[in-house]
Order: structure tokens, then sequence, then C-alpha cells
């Protein structure tokens, strides 16, 4: 049996009476890349947020590693320390260093001493191919770089599994590419557990082993790529795929 | 005319310089003193007006809360809302009719009513900075796990200082020409030393004259100097690419235990041999 990290039960999330999401259920096992795509506004971001606890959950559970996270006698901040997130509008803090945004929360939440921190943020800003820009600051760099400073920012956290909400949507067409090769190379030769909102078809194509659709706050259909890019059992997901794939 | 206001101020200058000039110092340490005071008073009432709490926090914890933002509320109201030669008179005398204690020391109480009315200007504006803070840096910092503290100190505040520099600065210009009402309690500012010089020996014009060019000497440099330390605060304007070989020389001794391999594999094929 593989090795469950995450497991979603049952999950809800209402703002006032509007129902974002309905009754989710998944589970994310160790080396996943599972991708989630879908139409905007269908809760794909209040997901991931969710599952980050940067939403409180209605109803529901998320077990990491068998154990709920959810309940108040845990502490989120050692739990988000294991689960990276990168953002559409990458977030990177204005007032440090390339550098020193990969350090920070090494310093800070995992108490690692500074030598130490300097030199996984080299290693990570390098696996990314940002560590010549380690001088610059975050409004110094193109939107890619900032891209893929955030994706070292979160490794350097060493974490378990990285959420990434539509990474490159953000970004001119010329720098999806830069974000993407990260990603895959991230996939394929780290065999990172990455969960990944994207509407990048080729990426979740080819680098995720898992499709999930999701529509209205539901996930209509889930499946290993080859199914559900060729022959979807649900005609909601086929009408999507059509829709985007025609551009 | 102006041969008879150079001969005036000139021997204005030659009885009185000491005068003057401990005028302009004391101004000056009122003003620098004040205003840091202030800023400390104002980052803590705008840090703690902005605690963020939920419907999942525990009543005490909100009702706290909600309790201090209404005293730094009615705080920010009285000192903002009355005019500081007032409070400086209520303060000075007020003290001894409800407590019995008087301030031996007119530095203690002209620094204090000072500090508390630049407090309630400051706290004002580190609400606002911090508020116009992009809500995606708290994100990115709770995202890797930082808690609140964490987030103000290292990520929000550092921020929300460099945006309010030119209200930090404002406040200090004020309060070089505004600290000049505290002759009221008698407070020997630069401004106090013109009523008395002038009073003494009746050259009114060319005292005023004086004060208005060291005045403005005063704010000027202030103007000066906080450009500077804006600038200073901005960074950088360029960066420098770092050489990578450098950077394999300080990362390569970096042994992270994954399966991964070395991301120096690509940039230096012969460095480590071992190929897939
Ligand atoms: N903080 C919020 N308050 C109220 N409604 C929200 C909030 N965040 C998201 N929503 C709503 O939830 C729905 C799903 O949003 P989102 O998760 O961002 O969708 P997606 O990422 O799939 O485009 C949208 O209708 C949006 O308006
Ligand atoms: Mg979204």
């Amino acid at each position: 049996m593989s090795e469950h990290i995450l497991e979603i039960h049952h999950l809800s999330k209402t703002f006032g009476s509007h129902a974002v999401l309905k009754d989710i259920d998944f589970i994310v096992d160790k080396g996943d890349v599972t991708t989630i795509i879908g139409s905007s506004g269908s809760g794909k971001s209040t997901l991931l947020r969710c599952i980050n606890l940067l939403e409180t959950l209605t109803t529901g559970e998320i077990l990491f590693h068998g154990q709920d996270v959810t309940g108040r006698k845990m502490n989120p901040s050692s739990y988000r320390a294991k689960v990276g997130m990168v953002f559409q509008s990458f977030n990177l803090f204005n007032n440090l260093t390339v550098l020193a945004n990969c350090m920070i929360g090494q310093q800070k939440v995992l108490k690692v001493q500074k030598e130490e921190a300097r030199k996984r943020a080299l290693y990570y800003l390098s696996k990314v191919g940002m560590a010549p820009y380690i001088n610059a600051r975050p409004d110094q760099i193109s939107g890619g770089q900032k891209q893929r400073v955030a994706i070292a920012r979160a490794l350097a956290m060493e974490p378990e599994v990285l959420l990434f909400d539509e990474p490159t949507s953000a970004l001119d067409p010329e720098m999806v590419g830069e974000v993407l090769d990260v990603m895959k190379s991230l996939a394929e030769k780290d065999h990172m557990t990455m969960l990944v909102v994207t509407h990048e078809m080729s990426f979740a194509r080819e680098v995720s082993n898992r499709v999930l659709y999701m529509a209205d706050g539901l996930i209509e259909e889930e499946g290993p790529p080859e199914k559900i890019f060729t022959n979807p059992d649900n005609q909601k997901t086929r009408d999507f795929l059509r829709r985007i794939l025609q551009g | 005319m102006i041969a008879q206001l150079f001969s005036d101020i000139s021997g204005l200058w030659a009885k009185y310089s000491t005068v003057y000039l401990t005028g302009i110092l004391n101004t000056l340490i009122l003003a620098i003193t004040a205003t840091l005071i202030g800023c400390v008073i104002g980052f803590f009432c705008g840090i703690l007006q902005t605690i963020p709490y939920g419907p999942k926090d525990n009543i005490i914890k909100k009702i706290l809360l909600k309790l201090v933002r209404i005293l730094i509320r009615v705080y920010v109201e009285v000192f903002r809302g009355t005019p500081m030669i007032l409070q400086a008179v209520f303060i000075y005398y007020g003290m001894p009719y409800f407590f019995g204690v008087s301030f031996k020391n007119i530095w203690t109480v002209s620094i204090i009513v000072v500090s508390i009315n630049t407090g309630a200007y400051m706290a004002e504006s580190v609400r606002g900075g911090i508020m116009s803070i992009d809500p995606g840096q708290f994100e990115g910092a709770k995202a890797i796990g930082m808690n609140h503290w964490q987030t103000m100190l290292y990520i929000v505040l550092p921020q929300t200082l460099r945006n309010i520099m030119p209200q930090i600065g404002n406040n200090y210009i004020i309060n070089v020409k505004d600290t000049s009402v505290m002759f009221i309690i008698g407070f020997s500012d630069f401004f106090a030393v013109h009523k008395m010089v002038s009073g003494a020996v009746f050259k009114y014009f060319p005292s005023a004259f004086m004060e208005m060019g060291g005045y403005l000497c005063l704010t000027l440099a202030a103007s000066f100097l906080l450009r500077r330390l804006e600038k200073k605060l901005a960074g950088k304007s360029n960066y420098e690419l770092v050489n990578e070989d450098q950077l394999v020389m300080a990362a390569g001794t970096y042994s992270y235990p994954a399966e991964s391999g070395s991301p120096f594999d690509e940039i230096n094929k012969d460095y480590k041999g071992e190929g897939q």
C-alpha cells in the first residue's frame, strides 16, 4: 500500500450562503502529481487555500499522514511549513532579497542556523536557475523569475507536498515555459508530491499522473490524464476540454 | 534698511548667540526625542489595532482586542482633536490637581506631551501603512508557516516603515515648529529665546528674522536627511549577478539526502561524474 500524505474527507466551504466547495474527497499519495482543472470560479483556489489552512473549512477534515490538521489543538504553522504553496501572484517578500526570501522561513520557522539556511537557499535557487540573482529584490526581476524564486522559497522549507495555484497564469506567454520546466523537473527528477491547479493542459497531460476536473465546487471526474483527455466519462468534462482546447 | 538689519542681527548674535544656540539645541532634542517616542507609540498602537481575530478565536481574546481598539480610537481622537498647547497646560496643571504630583522637570512633561501628540498621528499612519500592504505578503508568510508576529516583524513592519517614512518626516518637521507652543509651560526652546531676547532689547524684527532663518535651516536639513534615509531604505537600485562558480563552492557542501541529483549536474558535469 502506498503512503497517503494527504486525505481530504467531506470538505465543504461556504462563504456566507455561497457554497463554494461541496463534499470534496480525495487522497494524495507520495510522489503523486495531481493537476486540478476546471473553469474559473469552480473553487480550485479555495480548495488549495483550505488544504493550506489559509481558509477555515466549513465541514470536513484534512488528514496529514493520518492526523487531522484542522482541529484547534493543531498548530497550523508547523503543518504549513510541510505543505508549500506557490501562488499565482508570487507573493515574494518585497522587503527582502531573493536570497533572504528563501532563508527567512527556514530561520524563523524551522530555526535553521543562518549558514545552513544560506546553503539550502542557494541549493534550491540553483535548482530553479535563479542562483545568480540572489542579491536582487523582487521588483527587479521578471515575472517568470519571480515565480521560480517563489518555488525555491517553498522548496527551501523542504515540504512534503507543494501546492501550486495557477503558477503561470499571471505570466507573459514567453515566461510560462521556464516555470513549467522547473515544475516538470521537480516532478520527474525529484519525485516531488505536487498538487497543481492549472490551465496548461499540456502540463496536465504530460507531467501529472492524475487529473481532477472540478465544476461548481465538486470533483466531477478524476482519473489518469490519458483517460481524462482522450475518453472522459463525464459530459461536463468533455464540454470543458472542448472549450479549453479550442482556445 | 538692509544694512541696519544686519547690524542689528550681528549685535544680537554677539550678545546672545549662546542663548539662541541653546534654544535651537533644546528644540532639536525635544523634536527628535518626541518624534522617536511618538513613532514607538504609533507602531505599538497601529500593531495592536491590526491584530486579526476570527469567529473561531476565543471570546476573551475577542473582547480584549475590541477593547484595545476602542481605547486607541479614543486616544487618537482626543489628542488629534485638541490643540497641543492646551494639552500641555492640561497635563502640566492636571497632574498636581488630580494626583498631587507635579513635574519637577519641564523636559519630562514637554517630551510626554509632544510624544503623545505625535503618537496619535503616527498610530493612524501606521494603521494605514499596515492596511496598505498587499494581503499577498501576509499569505506568502503564512504559507511558509510564519505566525502573525513573525510576519509582522520581518515582513510587514519593514515595508510599513519604508512606506510611512514621508509621514514620519512630516511629523518631525511639524514637531520642530510646534514644540514652540511648549513655552506656555516654561520650556525654553528656540522660540522662547526670541520672546525673551526681543523683550529685553526691543529688537523684535531682527530677532524674528533670525528665528525664521533658524527654523528654516532646521527643517531643510531634516528634509534633506530624510530623503537620504528614504533612499537608503529603498535599497540599491541595481544588483550584481553572482558568478555560478562561487555558488557551487558555497552550496556544494549542502547535502540534501533525497534521491535527487545535485542541481549543479548540468552546470558542472565533470565535477560530479555519476551521470544518471
Ligand atoms: N473570500 C471569499 N469570499 C467570498 N467568496 C469567495 C471568496 N473567495 C472565493 N470566493 C468565491 O468562491 C468561488 C470560487 O472561487 P475560486 O476558488 O477562486 O475559484 P477558481 O480558483 O476555481 O477560479 C467564486 O465564486 C468566488 O467568488
Ligand atoms: Mg483560482
